[in-house]
Parts: structure tokens; sequence; C-alpha cells
């Protein structure tokens, strides 16, 4: 022990090591991962692999298998399972993200090909599918209103089955609807318009129309409106709800011009979110709107185009032209659910409520 | 928290002659809406059932093992084998490649990302999850299609021994694998969101407890956050599961609609429940309808089994619910 202490200052880098048990330096990684990045590339020049994917693959390889061995000669089987484990997972997340970024790229490169004003303003009224031109006017309409109703019809209802969850819900009842409101959520899209079609158009004789479409998006949206709510009441602090009591508030006022009031930019954010999410169902529009292709400003007769059932449309005309059509509308999609979520963000963001 | 408000009137007291006419009528208009999130679950079951029941009694093959589609020629003659079969088909490639990658992505998030941007990176990958399904359809059908051909081929050629990767037809598009491929890139935030949410509530002292005892990261993982997690981690596969099982446009887009049960993945062909009812329902006759129904009622009724396993086993343990 003395021994050691007199040592210390003059070799402690000596003991650490002995202590530690050896280690690969810091920059072994980005050695190893240079080195394995020119091998695939020399191995792309002598012709053995060609493509950009391949190289990507074979370099991760040998990044893999180059580290993991070093890393087993030097720090032993532990230490190189580590690494191994650390590599995966990081490959993990940028094999995520890899689609995400192709599917952004490919949706704004080939969407802005058709993209215009006219593009914007005009409709596919005798348009043919091999024609150019035409536009997605009528889609956004349809998509705007159908979207608006489906949200003045759920958020109502879902804020006060949340306001029932939290403020009132006690016992078996409360434990059923939280329970049920759950499995809702994973209700598939194609079934909500099943749904609405037995239920409204063939058994009460519901015209399809953009309304009906509204309706199936409801059954989307409802869930997801009541869990965000419960989540953002449930954040309301306590101290809020005692000192209206206190003060002989009635509970209902209490929620309505307390609890709520605090709530609500929470609410707004997650109730953005659940029309994001809906805007671009496509499969309960075909089963209870179905197509146009002219211009419906009326939401309760005849059939309404919308956005999704659009991209639909154009992709199986199969022609050059429609599809180019349908990359276009694709944008327009993308931006309308950009525009909510960035919007969604910065609410959440400047009004969050104060918790402390 | 709900459980703590303290000088809340109770239900008993809310029906007491003293309370205020206005608590009561609140009290029931909020009641009334959560009863009604009730019936609508129900009543979706029912009226499903109710109008298929028609096709159902006038098919004359067995609507669980017939292979065809004819709902509306005379005799009709229909069943949902193919469909099951594609549906289950497509769903377990999904699992298999998005279950791994989902963990991984989890733990990259919770584990090892940077503490100041892991929430912004959690973020990125919940975009995927905004993205309409049409557009991975869109995407899938004209962009990664074509890239992934090579792949395939490469796939059939050198593990064509396999009899699934067999494809004596040499044909690579529109199969079942391609679908399944697409399927997994939707289920991915689904499954990554939840599982994050559950390794984040990994007690912190057990984690420094076994990096204290000299356990390497990954050590660390293998023997206090996935015995923690293992039931978050199978409720959100789970729940991924029902997603991919419900998923209709992207893969009525990539599939090429055949009723037949082809163990070959590689090979174009496939079809599945939801598919198959955007596929069909505009030329559908009434009885064609009413077939189609009856498949939505099946897949009703699997992913409302699947969904409720999958909340049942998250809220046995109450601390992996989004509440806290």
């Amino acid at each position: 022990m003395s021994q050691i202490q007199q040592d210390l200052p003059v070799s402690s880098l000596e003991l650490q090591n002995e202590l530690k048990g050896k280690r690969l330096p810091r920059w072994a990684p980005w050695a190893v991962a240079g080195g394995a990045v020119v091998l695939a590339l020399v191995l792309a020049l002598v012709g053995a692999i060609s493509g950009i994917p391949l190289i990507a693959v074979v370099a991760g390889l040998l990044f893999v298998v180059g580290e993991t061995a070093w890393s087993f000669r030097v720090e032993g089987r532990r230490h190189a399972t580590d690494r191994f484990a650390t590599t995966i997972v990081y490959t993990a997340f940028v094999v995520a993200v890899i689609p995400l970024i192709a599917i952004l790229f490919s949706v704004v490169q080939k969407g802005m090909a058709a993209f215009s004003l006219d593009f914007l303003t005009g409709t596919m009224r005798n348009i043919n599918a091999r024609d150019a031109g035409g536009g997605v006017a009528h889609a956004l309409v349809g998509t705007i209103e159908q979207v608006a109703m489906a949200t003045v019809i759920a958020v109502p209802i879902g804020i006060l089955v949340a306001i029932y969850l939290v403020e009132f819900g006690r016992g078996r009842l409360a434990t059923w609807i939280s329970f049920f409101v759950d499995v809702m959520t994973g209700v598939p899209s194609i079934v909500a318009g099943l749904f609405i079609f037995t239920g409204l158009i063939l058994t009460f004789g519901l015209e399809r129309s953009g309304f009906a479409a509204s309706l199936s998006l409801v059954i989307l949206m409802l869930p997801v409106v009541v869990r965000t709510t419960e989540e953002m009441i449930k954040l309301v602090p306590n101290d809020l709800r005692e000192a209206a009591y206190a003060l002989g508030v009635p509970k209902w006022r209490t929620i309505m011009s307390i609890v709520l009031p605090t709530a609500i930019p929470g609410i707004i954010t997650g109730v953005m979110l659940a029309v994001a999410r809906v805007a671009g169902e496509t499969a309960p529009l075909l089963l209870t709107t179905f197509l146009s292709q002219s211009m419906n400003w009326d939401l309760f007769n005849g059939p309404q185009a919308a956005l999704p059932t659009m991209i639909w449309d154009q992709i199986a005309s199969g022609t050059d032209t429609a599809l180019d059509r349908a990359w276009g509308a694709a944008l327009v999609l993308i931006l309308f659910v950009a525009i909510l979520y960035v919007g969604a963000r910065i609410i959440a963001k400047v009004y969050a409520p104060k918790t402390h | 928290m709900a459980q703590q408000t303290l000088s809340q009137p109770d239900e008993v007291s809310i029906k007491g002659a003293s309370v205020r006419r206005g608590d009561k009528v609140f009290f029931n208009l909020a009641r009334s809406a959560g009863i009604f999130m009730l019936l609508l679950t129900g009543s979706i079951g029912l009226f499903l059932l109710w109008k298929a029941i028609p096709s159902l009694q006038s098919n004359t093959g067995n609507f669980f093992t017939t292979q065809t589609w004819f709902p509306d020629s005379t005799p009709p003659l229909f069943g949902i084998a193919a469909l099951a079969f594609g549906t289950l088909m497509t769903s377990v490639i999904a699992m298999v490649i998005a279950v791994p990658v989902a963990i991984g992505i989890a733990l990259f998030i919770a584990f090892y990302a940077n503490r100041r941007i892991a929430s912004s990176l959690g973020f990125v990958v919940d975009l995927l999850a905004a993205v309409p399904s049409i557009i991975f359809g869109l995407w899938g059908l004209s962009v990664l299609m074509p890239n992934m051909q090579g792949f395939v081929e490469w796939l059939s050629t050198y593990f064509g021994w396999i009899p699934i990767f067999a494809n004596p037809e040499e044909v690579y598009t529109k199969s079942i694998l391609i679908a399944g491929v697409v399927l997994a890139i939707m289920i991915l935030p689904t499954i990554s969101a939840v599982t994050r949410e559950v390794f984040l509530q990994v007690p912190r002292g057990h984690m420094e407890a076994s990096l204290a005892l000299g356990a390497t990261r990954w050590e660390m993982i293998r023997m206090v956050v996935f015995p923690f997690g293992k039931p978050g981690m199978i409720s959100a596969s789970m729940l991924g599961l029902g997603r991919a099982l419900g998923e209709t446009i992207a893969v009525a887009l990539i599939l090429s609609a055949v009723f037949e049960i082809n163990w070959q993945i590689t090979e174009p062909g496939g079809n599945t429940f939801a598919a198959n009812i955007a596929l069909k329902w505009n030329e559908a006759g009434t009885n064609g309808l009413s077939a189609l129904i009856a498949s939505g009622l099946v897949l009703f009724i699997i992913t409302l089994l699947v969904n409720m396993v999958a909340r049942w086993i998250i809220s046995r343990r109450k601390d992996y619910s989004g509440a806290n």
C-alpha cells in the first residue's frame, strides 16, 4: 500500500492502466471507421462491388468486424461485446432515419416538378390521365372541410370524455372507458370507414358525402383527443382547483373556467397532432365518399375529393403524367401535415403550462 | 394526479340533494360522453356483424378455408384463407425487421445519445409516424420497389434453397417481402416510442449499481434494462403488430392482389384483409360488399384482441402508462 502511494505521483498513468485493464485508445473507432471506408472504396475501385448502398453496407461490415476483432484482442470478450452492441444500436438509429430522409427527399424532389400556382388552383375536371396539368384545389378544399368537420365533432366529445375520466371518473365504468379508449387507438382506419358505411350509409340511408368521411375520421380522432386532453388536464395543479372550491365556485364552473383554460394550450397541441394524423387517412374516405374530379364545396352532398384519395386515384391511373400529379399532391399533403405539426410544436413551446 | 385530489366531492355527494344543479348536469354530460365511447366500440362490432350475415349465409364455400373470392357470382363462393395468410405473413415480416430495430432506436435515445439532443432525436423518429400511409405506398411503389429489386434478386439467387426465398419465375416486384419492409418502416415509430418510455423508467439506482459493479454498458442493459422493460417491449411490439395487421393503403398499392396462399415471399402476390377491402370496394355488388364487411369484421376482432392484450400487459405495470 505504502509502496503504491509513494509511486503515485510518478506513475499514476501506469497504475490506472493496471487497475482498469487494457483499453483501446479513444481514437480507435474513428481509425477503424476510416480504414473500413477506405477499404470499401478500394474494393469499389477494383470493381468488386458497386453502388453507394452496397459500398456503405460493406464499409459497415468491415467496421464491425475490424473494431470487434481489435477490441477482442486488446480488451477481451466483455468489452468487445459492448463495442459490438454499441455499433448495432447506432446502426439501428441510422437505419430508421434513412427511410424518413429518403421519403421526404423523394416527395420534395418529385413534388416540386409538378408544383406550381396552377397546380394549387386547378382541379382535375376534364383532365385525362395522359394530359399534363390539372390541380389539387378540389382535393385541398375537400381535405380541409372534412378534417375541420371531424375536429368540430370530435373535440367537444373527446374533451368531455377526458374531463369525466380525470375529474369524475372512479370505479369500474371509468376503468372500462379508459381501457377502451386505449384499445380504440388501435382500430384500423379501414374499419372506421366500414363502420360508418354499415352504421350510417346502409342502415340510415346517409348519402356518400364529405360529411360521411368526416364521421369516419371522428372515430379515428376521438381516442387521440381523449388521451392527450386527459394528460393535459392531469397536469393542472390541484391547488388551483382547491382555491376555486374554497371560494365556493361550483365544480362545473371550476372545470370550465379554471381547469380547461389552464390546460388549453396542451389540448390544442394534441388536437393539432390528431388532425395531422387523420388528414392523411385514405382508406376510410374511399369507403365513405370515394373520389371526385371536380370542385365540390358542399360537404353534405355528393362525393368530395381529398388529397389522399386524389393521390390514390392518380397512382391507379398509372400514366407518367398522373404519377407526377400524385407526387405533387403528396407534397401538398406533406406540407399540410407539416404546418400542423410545426404549429403544434410552437403552441406547445410558447404556452407550455408552468408546472412547479 | 386524480387520486390525490383531496377536496373534490366524490360521486356519492354529487348525487346528494345539496349539490347544485349545474354540477349534476355537467357530471351527466361528461358521463354520457364516456358511455358513448364504450357504445361506439361495441357498435362497430355489432353493425359489421349485422351487415356481414347475409353474405355469410349465402356463401357456398367455407368462409375460413376457401382461398377464392367470388362473392358476387351465383352461387357465391368466397373465403378469407388467402387474406388471412397474406395479412399474417406481411405482418410477421414487418415485425421481424421492425422489433429489433425499434428496440435499438429506443436504446440509442434512452442510453447512448447525447442527453441534450436525445429528445430531438426522439422527435425525428416520431416524424416517421406523421407521414401519411398513402405517401408510404407511393414511395414504396415507385422508389423503394425498383431499388430493392437487386437485393431481392440476390436474396432469391443465393438463398433460394430456403423454400420461402425461392423465385422460379424470376420476377422480383410486388411481393409480400417488399410490403413487409414498408410495413416495418411504418410501425417503427409506434414500437420505439412505447419502448423508449419504458426504458426511461428503469430505476436509476439499478443501472448505477450495475455500472458500479463493473458491468459494461451492454451488460447493464442486458441485466437491468431488459428484465425491467420486458413487458413494455412485448406490449409495444403488439401495438406495432396491430398497426401492421390493419394497414391498408400502402399494402394495397404494393401487393399484386392474388387470391392464393403462396409461401414464396419474394414472388409477386399476396393480399391482406384491409388491402382487399380497399381494392374490391367499388366493383363489389350487394353481396360483395357484405362479404368485404365480413372480412373487415374478422380484421376488427383480430386487431381488437391484439390491442387488448397489449394494453392489458401495460396496465398491469401502472408505471408504464404515459400518465407520469
